[in-house]
């Protein structure tokens, strides 16, 4: 196999203060003054390595997630790789065409259409004119935006937007794909139709590069990860050995507060940001230690730059092999927020009888309005860690895999069941076979 | 030569840039294309009015309105393109952080949104020829002429938005040098006027000899000033250069600081 990508050593340099920004002229000419008399040494200004000395190559057809803690420097890699950005040291060498989605929607201009927009972008992304021609109907088929084609994507919902981008990028011609954390937005059928444009893209013999903070996909559709860790390579191998191993260096729960408030990869409008989470007792002035089957709090803590109406907040939980383990928000609870005021809020989410199994779960935490208008996203922000316990039986023998526990109440009886009453339905047509293992839910003589 | 090849593979991007921002200039408004008509044709006759009729400044035997008409059209395609150009990067930031081509491509489709109003402005200014009887085959110089004067421009645009990107000086600076440079132009007031101690000074301006050849082009007679229009060519030529070499340099901080 040949390699499709070489990074040999590389670094990426950034420097900090006012020389990243605002340069003005006046400061260039009292350098080339200066310059005469004194060297202004590199080390003085503050500097920062997003990358240091990674290396790593990807051989054609391989798929590759990259994972790693915010700030570890994936977007970095991700750009240095694109030619977006050059790194400071060491060098990349790819073989073949480079696409590269790092954001949906790139160069999408609100005040033109649907159509319009897919032929810029797609022109943007380094589509000819004549293949965005032929997949047209394709693009518009899988945004499923056929109707406003000639509306002006002002007009659109996010939801929509968000499609019509994915739509586009899913038909770049290339060699290798490069795929920045997309899939963090949008809802659970977009994902999955964007999953599995992913997984075809790779049967089709591509390179695929991708950063996500969904391990399910990481775990599902790479061949290959690898783990960065303060803009060093960490760990490289087969995904579920990295992924684990990343895993297991989030802090544990035990301690019962998590600062998110220093987190900086997260998205959304910032009208409300999340400071802190907790884990208290029912008591809610104790920390607590959770364990399967306990009824405690989880305590959000909040900071709204402004009054925002109908906030709604969510919780996703996922296991180390990334199964989504649950799912909550405010809005599927019924429980109606009518504004959140500026400042520090605090939200607690009181979770009854929890029927996790002993583990850790990664969790996710976003603030939002409907319509997937997020104001804070944290994806994959803190753990909890859930302890064994005797709440659910004794908690004997117990196998890893399973996810959940309920109370189970087990009876034996001798002789042979009493006959189920079945409605006339099922004997009527007796070819349809009901599927084995299955009861059928009708034959419960409900 | 790797640079010029990938810069034709993005030619069609070149265009799609151009065309966006050609079409929403006029979207929500209610003249729409109107404005590229009105823009000089209110400025001609205002120049028509002003330094014609009230300060009295000789057009050398040229109807005033062509006189400034002529001197207009590429002036206002110059200083459009100036400021589109120089500011493409830093408007395009966005674009920029998150998607690699050719970097040149963005002052190259400013370039060529001013170029519409220019194509208008030139079949006004044809018509007007037509009506004071002055319509000859000198037209067909503008076609050469257009190319120096979009050279130039671009040039130009090209060596500020590298600037730009890390001085935003330049922003601040672009209006007031049009301004001024318009002044140092004969746009107002024939070259024939400067004293001669000066001229060459006005002379080494190449949008000097960019438009006296556009204005000797639309009245038969005049004649042409090739050494000037030449200083113009070389000058062009030194500024393109210098432009395109200090935008590759800049080129790999662009994304770091934009």
């Amino acid at each position: 196999m040949t390699q499709a990508i070489t990074v040999d050593g590389v670094g990426k340099q950034f420097r900090l203060g006012h020389a990243q920004t605002g340069n003005m002229l006046r400061e260039a000419i009292v350098d080339l003054f200066r310059s005469t008399y004194q060297r202004r040494e590199p080390s003085e200004e503050k500097v920062f390595w997003a990358l240091r000395d990674l290396s790593f190559s990807l051989e054609a057809g391989e798929v590759l997630g990259i994972v790693g803690r915010n700030g570890a420097g994936k977007s970095t890699l991700l750009k240095v790789l694109s030619r977006i950005t050059r790194p400071t040291t060491g060098s990349v060498h790819i073989r073949g065409k480079v696409a590269s989605l790092l954001e949906v929607g790139t160069g999408f201009h609100e005040e033109l259409t649907g159509r319009e927009n897919i032929y810029l972008s797609g022109t943007i992304l380094g589509m000819s004119k004549r293949r965005i021609d032929a997949k047209l109907d394709e693009i518009v088929a899988f945004a499923e935006i056929d109707r406003f084609l000639d509306t002006p994507i002002k007009r659109y919902s996010s939801g929509m937007r968000m499609r019509l981008g994915f739509a586009v990028a899913a038909n770049l011609e290339s060699d290798i794909l490069i795929v920045d954390e997309v899939l963090a937005v949008g809802d659970g059928d977009f994902q999955r139709k964007c999953l599995e444009r992913m997984g075809d893209m790779h049967n089709s013999g591509r390179t695929v590069l991708f950063v996500s903070h969904n391990i399910a996909a990481v775990l599902s559709l790479c061949s290959r990860a690898i783990w960065l860790e303060s803009g060093r390579l960490k760990q490289s191998g087969v995904p579920a050995e990295v992924v684990k191993a990343y895993l297991s260096t989030f802090s544990s729960s035990e301690g019962a507060v998590s600062d998110l408030s220093t987190i900086t990869e997260r998205t959304g409008t910032g009208d409300i940001r999340f400071t802190k989470i907790e884990y208290l007792n029912l008591d809610r002035a104790t920390p607590a230690v959770v364990s399967c089957g306990d009824s405690f709090v989880l305590r959000l803590h909040i900071e709204a730059a402004r009054d925002v109406q109908q906030p709604i907040f969510g919780i996703e939980m996922q296991t180390s092999q990334g199964i989504m383990a649950a799912h909550v928000h405010t809005y599927n609870s019924g429980y109606e927020i009518p504004v959140v005021r500026p400042g520090p809020s605090y939200i607690d989410v009181q979770i009854d009888d929890l029927n996790l199994m002993p583990g850790r779960y990664v969790l996710s935490l976003y603030a939002a309005n409907l319509g997937f208008h997020f104001h804070d996203v944290l994806p994959q922000c803190t753990v909890l860690d859930v302890q064994s316990s005797n709440r659910y039986g004794l908690m004997r023998g117990l196998l890893k895999d399973p996810l959940v526990i309920f109370d189970c109440h087990w009876q034996v009886n001798e002789g042979a069941a009493p006959r189920l009453a079945l409605p006339s339905v099922d004997r009527s047509s007796p070819t349809e076979a009901t599927p084995a293992g299955r009861p059928h839910r009708a034959g419960l003589g409900l | 030569m790797d640079t010029v090849r990938e810069f034709w593979d993005y030619r069609e991007l070149v265009f799609f840039l151009a065309w966006r921002d050609i079409m929403i200039r006029y979207r929500q408004t209610v003249l729409g294309a109107m404005w590229a008509i009105l823009q000089p044709l209110v400025t001609m006759v205002v120049f028509t009015f002003l330094f014609g009729a009230v300060v009295k400044i000789p057009t050398d035997n040229i109807p005033a309105p062509i006189f400034y008409f002529s001197a207009l059209l590429p002036w206002l395609y110059f200083s459009a393109t100036m400021s589109s150009a120089s500011n493409s990067l830093v408007a395009n930031g966005d674009l920029i952080k998150k998607v690699y081509f050719p970097r040149l491509v963005l002052p190259a489709s400013s370039a060529l949104v001013a170029l519409v109003d220019f194509a208008i402005g030139a079949v006004i200014l044809a018509l007007m020829m037509a009506y004071y009887h002055v319509l000859s085959f000198r037209l067909l110089l503008w076609f050469p002429l257009a190319l120096l004067l979009w050279s130039f421009s671009f040039a130009v645009g090209v060596l500020f938005a590298a600037i730009n990107v890390k001085y935003r000086d330049v922003k601040h600076a672009i209006p007031f040098m049009i301004q001024i440079w318009m002044f140092l132009t004969p746009v107002i007031y024939p070259t024939r006027l400067i004293p001669p101690q000066f001229a060459w000074l006005i002379k080494l301006n190449p949008m000097t000899g960019i438009i006296e050849a556009f204005r000797a082009s639309a009245v038969p007679g005049t004649p042409f000033d090739w050494g000037t229009l030449g200083v113009a060519a070389a000058i062009t030529a030194v500024v393109l250069t210098v432009g395109a070499v200090y935008f590759r340099h800049a080129e790999d901080y662009f994304t770091d600081i934009v």
